[in-house]
């Protein structure tokens, strides 16, 4: 057995070089002092600072920007947005609304596990590049082994209407030739000319343009985390201001009941 | 007329029938076939209904005791718990009392003693059944993701304590215990192949293993498992967030002098 040595280490003792809070005095993040050597980051710099231990320049902050705002969308009916909306139909509070929301952007299907596994993805897939694999072989194993590829196919619909506008500031900002980007269209291709037939996602594009600028997917994951948030406050409000329980009521035949019959306890 | 179909809830679960005079309110509600109200409400036990959310039938008298004492036994982890010291950080500052929950139930969903090493471990369950053999194999050569996940590799073997030094005395008494309600499963298979698997893995027996293995006896998949362990805890996180809001946080730990910076810069002068 192992035994509790580690946690008698541990006990009333932090070992960390991440930070710490001298009371009434400074603030120490990640080796700087928050309060004057990283005074000039805005939120966004300092988040992935936070996350990476990097400081990243003008362009890549922008891009990284980007990825954000081009998916807060005000839109109730998505699913996690839709947390946000009930809980203002419902006159929970903003921060609760808006934390549930978050949490349940940590989806499979869309979210945070996507993002995740398509970082990942591109990781790998420039390790199995690096070694001689053709990228061909590459996806038809993936989707083979994992019938699918994270970032490509999307429900509700094929097409991503965001693809576009982060391809245009990609190519603004010079990041449009980064591997992984140019890796994600060739992977595009590749399903779209077999018999997969996927389009790609913004899931897939973000994943290789965060890549490229060296997120890993612990980092990506955490990057990630707040990317639907500002699309969340307006359908709180929205549903917060409007009549309470007036979001979407389902009356009682909108339950399609398929289960036992009618039948008595005893 | 759109004629539009009008998209629906489908459920196995739960049917309602409106009151004549509101479509939004229910005049009878059923599960899975069960009057909740006329009929379940004056006759059914809390376990016997819980069981019957999750699997849709009622249970056997003994799966309804296993349910009911396994609920008794992971309610309160007590205030030392992750989970519980999650909830009390929001208890203290005077948060609302949803965070507390939440805060009990992100932290409590995880690895290292939550409800995803429960899942794990029922995995385990489903695959190893009641092998010795396979069961060793799997904890000490556990499936390898090839793929990156939001839920990180286990780093420990799921249902055993990686800082034990023995089994502990109330996941013994539980497991004895539960035993005995359910005799014929699971439960009887790890009491007698516990110390077989401890100095397997090197570590003892958690509570996270015990309830595993007591969720398998009652039927449910490693997904129902994982939700109703985050459920079943949630008692100690509500109190002990209620309790240590009253005492308030000049009474809670906030470990001082606890935090050891290794890089620190040091006093700077902010430019003028």
């Amino acid at each position: 057995m192992r035994g509790p040595e580690k946690l008698l280490e541990c006990e009333d003792r932090w070992v960390t070089r991440m930070g710490k809070w001298f009371s009434g005095e400074r603030v120490v993040y990640r080796g700087q002092d928050l309060h004057v050597d990283l005074a000039d980051l805005d939120w966004m710099a300092l988040y992935l600072y936070g996350i990476t231990g990097r400081r990243f320049d003008e362009k890549q902050l922008k891009i990284l920007n980007a990825i954000w705002t081009n998916t807060s969308y005000p839109e109730p009916r998505i699913w996690n947005n839709r947390v946000a909306a009930l809980a203002g139909t419902a006159r929970s509070t903003g921060t609760l609304g808006l934390a549930a929301a978050v949490a349940v952007s940590e989806a499979s299907i869309y979210g945070h596990r996507p993002s995740t596994r398509a970082v990942d993805f591109f990781w790998r897939a420039q390790k199995m590049l690096d070694e001689g694999q053709a990228l061909s072989g590459i996806v038809a194993r993936e989707m083979e082994r994992f019938r699918g590829i994270y970032g490509y196919g999307r429900p509700i619909t094929r097409e991503d209407e965001r693809i576009p506008h982060m391809v245009r500031l990609a190519r603004e900002l010079g990041f449009d030739q980064g591997r992984c980007a140019r890796l994600a269209f060739e992977v595009e291709a590749l399903l779209l000319a077999e018999r997969w037939r996927l389009h790609m996602n913004i899931a897939a594009l973000d994943a290789a343009l965060a890549a490229d600028l060296g997120l890993t997917p612990r980092e990506h994951h955490l990057f990630m985390t707040p990317c639907f948030m500002a699309g969340m406050p307006p359908c709180f409000r929205d549903a917060n201001e409007q009549a309470e329980g007036a979001f979407f009521p389902l009356s009682c035949g909108r339950i399609a009941y398929e289960g036992a019959a009618r039948r008595a306890w005893g | 007329m759109t004629g539009k179909k009008t998209e629906t809830i489908r459920s196995k679960i739960w049917e309602e029938t409106p009151e004549e005079d509101n479509p939004f309110a229910a005049k009878a509600c059923y599960c899975s076939g069960y009057d909740v109200y006329g009929d379940i409400l004056p006759k059914a036990s809390w376990s016997e209904y819980l069981y019957l959310l999750f699997k849709r039938e009622r249970p056997t008298p003994a799966q309804a005791k296993l349910l009911e004492k396994l609920a008794i036994a992971v309610a309160n982890p007590g205030p030392r718990d992750n989970s519980i010291h999650a909830a009390m950080c929001g208890g203290v500052g005077g948060s609302t009392y949803a965070a507390c929950l939440m805060a009990a139930l992100g932290v409590g969903a995880g690895q290292l003693g939550g409800a995803h090493e429960v899942a794990i471990a029922m995995d385990c369950w489903m695959t190893c059944g009641q092998d010795l053999a396979v069961w060793r194999e799997r904890l000490l050569y556990p499936p390898q993701e090839e793929r990156a996940d939001i839920w990180l590799p286990m780093e420990h073997p799921p249902g055993f304590d990686p800082h034990g030094a023995s089994c502990a005395t109330p996941v013994r008494q539980t497991l004895e215990y539960l035993v005995q309600c359910y005799p014929d499963g699971a439960l009887a298979w790890l009491a007698q192949n516990r110390t077989a698997l401890e100095q397997a893995v090197e570590c003892p027996l958690a509570m996270t293993g015990v309830a595993a293995a007591a969720l398998t006896d009652l039927g449910l998949t490693p997904q129902q498992g994982e939700m109703l362990y985050l459920l079943l805890r949630l008692p100690g996180a509500a109190v002990h967030a209620l309790e240590q809001e009253k005492y308030g946080w000049r009474n809670f730990p906030f470990f001082h002098d606890g935090i050891e910076l290794l890089d620190d810069p040091g006093p700077r002068v902010a430019p003028a």
